[in-house]
């Protein structure tokens, strides 16, 4: 079941793990990222230029609540463990966004399954992005402690949140691919398309390095952050499950917006609450999101939420 | 060589306060700063730069000694409690003082 590239993942974590002098240079990783994020536009947009893209407005919205519900979800377990309001806030963030890298393992294992995805995947991987950052900037905001912390100022953070690498990329992966359409993108598929998988897989070994990096925050984090990590991808699967059937989306898609709303951000997320939650812990989030949820939903995660979508849907008939 | 004595400021910090940092500085009057990418360990743990939320920044700042203050008072009010920071200031010379003088 597992899929090959996740064995790379595995490689950089078990190396990290032996204390192995193993280096990704940090250009070459941001170049890696460049390349996935414009890769996975491109490829989404020109998909979507298929179809008429008015008739998915409906589930536009559905998704941009998902975000939301599932940062408030996060963020009532936290605080019935008894976690800080601030870290619960800021941690409710990154679980209301979503990881690209998440996603594109999921789709890659649905592809070399022969499992058919929606189209419009990719454009709610980017929806997803940012309604949960936001939502857990409000529940650190409105509804924490009025002491001495400074209003949030709305402008640059928003600006961070929106122009961030990530959203620049992708939404302008999908601006070109849809203008392009498939025939447009023809030329670029050795590029774009061909070395995707290979570069994955490079940067999957860089994830592992990272991850297993951050496994030392897991003393302080406790035992009950532990459990939330991964406790929380597999509620979040199921809310995103029933998303998906409400919006009848197909078994493959029903399982990718199911991992959508299992991944935890560390990207876009941890840069954001840095600023907007100060006084939260950032080593509790990325412990979490980074240490234990990536790593978890790589290696058990996606097959099981392939599982889910399967029984939800012969369930559903 | 007659150099002109002068503030100089600096400030090891997270890498996430590079752009509050920045428009602080010269909102406070300071004519301009140096800023390096750094690596180490301190009271709040190791910070070896391997991820972004892990790298940290050096900022120089050079100007006269109000300003230098201005930005010491505002840093200690605004950053210490919730963030890694180091501030130290030294006294030193410059060619040039028209450079770093209040602007």
């Amino acid at each position: 079941m597992l899929d090959t590239v996740v064995l790379f993942f595995a490689l950089g974590f078990a190396a990290r793990l032996a204390k192995s002098e193993l280096k990704l240079p940090a250009p070459l990783y941001e170049a890696l990222s460049i390349y996935l994020l414009l890769a996975i536009g491109l490829k989404g947009g020109a998909e979507l230029a298929k179809q008429n893209v008015l008739t998915v407005l409906p589930q536009v919205g559905a998704v941009l609540l998902l975000g939301v519900f599932t940062a408030l979800l996060a963020f009532a377990l936290l605080r019935a463990g008894r976690i800080a309001h601030a870290d619960a806030a800021a941690i409710a963030g990154h679980y209301g966004s979503v990881s690209v890298v998440t996603f594109a393992v999921a789709s890659n294992t649905l592809v070399s399954q022969g499992i058919d995805f929606e189209a419009v995947m990719p454009l709610f991987l980017v929806l997803m992005e940012v309604p949960g950052i936001v939502a857990g900037i409000l529940l650190a905001r409105l509804l924490g402690p009025r002491d001495a912390s400074t209003p949030v100022a709305w402008g640059p953070l928003l600006h961070e949140v929106f122009l961030g690498k990530g959203l620049v990329l992708l939404v302008g992966g999908l601006l070109i691919g849809w203008v392009a359409g498939s025939d447009g993108l023809a030329p670029m598929k050795p590029f774009f398309g061909d070395l995707f998988k290979g570069t994955l897989c490079l940067f999957l070994l860089e994830m592992g390095l990272v991850a297993a990096g951050q496994i030392g925050g897991l003393k302080r984090g406790g035992l009950f952050l532990a459990g939330f990590a991964i406790v929380m991808p597999l509620l979040g699967a199921m809310m995103g499950t029933a998303f998906a059937l409400m919006m009848g989306l197909s078994v493959g898609g029903t399982m990718l917006l199911a991992t959508l709303a299992a991944s935890a951000s560390y990207i876009a997320a941890p840069a954001a609450m840095r600023i907007a939650i100060p006084e939260a812990s950032p080593g509790l989030s990325i412990t979490c999101a980074l240490a234990i949820t990536f790593p978890f939903n790589l290696l058990a995660g996606i097959p099981i939420y392939l599982w889910m979508a399967r029984l939800a849907h012969s369930m559903a008939g | 060589m007659n150099t002109h004595p002068i503030k100089l400021v600096v400030l090891v910090c997270e890498a996430a306060l590079e752009k509050p940092l920045c428009a602080d500085v010269k909102r406070l009057g300071a004519r301009g700063y140096t800023v390096v990418d750094a690596r180490g360990a301190g009271r709040r743990g190791e910070r070896d730069g391997s991820w972004d939320e892990d790298r940290s920044i050096r900022m120089e700042v050079l100007c006269d000694a109000p300003t230098a203050d201005a930005i010491l008072n505002h840093v200690q009010a605004a950053y210490f409690r919730n963030y890694a920071m180091t501030v130290y200031t030294a006294d030193i010379g410059v060619l040039r003082p028209e450079k770093f003088g209040p602007s």
